[in-house]
């Protein structure tokens, strides 16, 4: 099984997704360097966390299904996992942030 | 009026998620995840009395497909307000809104899909009020926001349940 297995048909749209979700997250890191603030900061990774991820997961789907030759669905555990986990150290750090900035 | 059906959640998904862990459909793997999905239920019942039973499936379904694109769509302003950080740097700030939805299930759905959207951070709730407060990167229109969160995700999810 090597790359040039894959079929064009899933090769093109899978790249496709990658450099997307690539994208996405680079600009997501970005912000990390660009925006001034800590409050402003909180809101950029979630960029590659949510559509970045989403796009890397669907292309793996798409190649898996591709070279297996049946549907191949079981990176939709990576996505739900990363949904129900990622906000809760986001909002462990807002509260965090919060509390700080009382003091 | 017909009260809907009851779907109890813990133990669907459990099943769902083992039988896609297992990548298979084998008759051995449904019994074995109905079995692993019942135990596994009866055991967190101790630790979380309170079973999330929601009902109305298709409006569950339609939410999804609703905060799919509100994702797509902020993912595309975050950006647009990072790659123009050098030139404005956006105006953030607090957003209190006062919510209806009391369901702790349903409170957990909504921080999870405020959070997870980029641009709205979840930064606390009072229980004894029941006040949102949402942090949110780029604030220019507040009652924008108000309504976005009231109709669009809380109504919804009371529908669902409540």
């Amino acid at each position: 099984m090597s790359a040039a297995d894959v079929p064009l048909w899933a090769a093109l749209p899978a790249a496709l997704l990658l450099i997307c979700g690539g994208l996405l997250t680079l600009v997501g890191s970005l912000g990390l360097l660009r925006l001034d603030s800590f409050f402003a900061r909180i809101h950029a990774p979630t960029m590659g966390g949510t559509l970045g991820a989403g796009c890397v997961l669907l292309a793996s789907m798409l190649v898996s299904t591709a070279l297996a030759q049946r549907p191949v669905i079981h990176e939709l555990l990576i996505t739900l996992f990363i949904l129900i986990t990622a906000p809760v150290t986001t909002m462990l750090l807002m509260r965090a942030a919060i509390l700080r900035s009382k003091e | 009026m017909k009260r809907p059906p009851v779907v109890p959640l813990l133990p669907v998904v459990l099943l769902i998620v083992w039988l896609l862990l297992n990548d298979s459909l084998s008759l051995g793997h449904v019994l074995l995840g109905v079995a692993f999905a019942l135990f596994v239920s009866a055991a967190v019942r101790r630790l979380r009395p309170l079973p999330a039973l929601p009902h109305r499936i298709h409006v569950a379904i339609g939410l999804c497909w609703r905060v799919f694109l509100d994702i797509v769509r902020s993912n595309i302003g975050v950006g647009r307000v990072i790659l123009g950080a050098a030139q404005r740097q956006p105006t953030i700030g607090f957003l209190k809104i006062p919510l209806d939805l009391r369901d702790p299930h349903g409170l957990a759905m909504l921080s999870i899909i405020v959070t997870g959207t980029p641009g709205t951070v979840w930064s606390g709730h009072d229980p004894t009020t029941n006040v949102l407060t949402l942090h949110v990167l780029d604030l220019q229109d507040e009652d924008a926001w108000i309504h976005t969160i009231k109709d669009r995700y809380e109504r919804p999810l009371m529908e669902i349940f409540e």
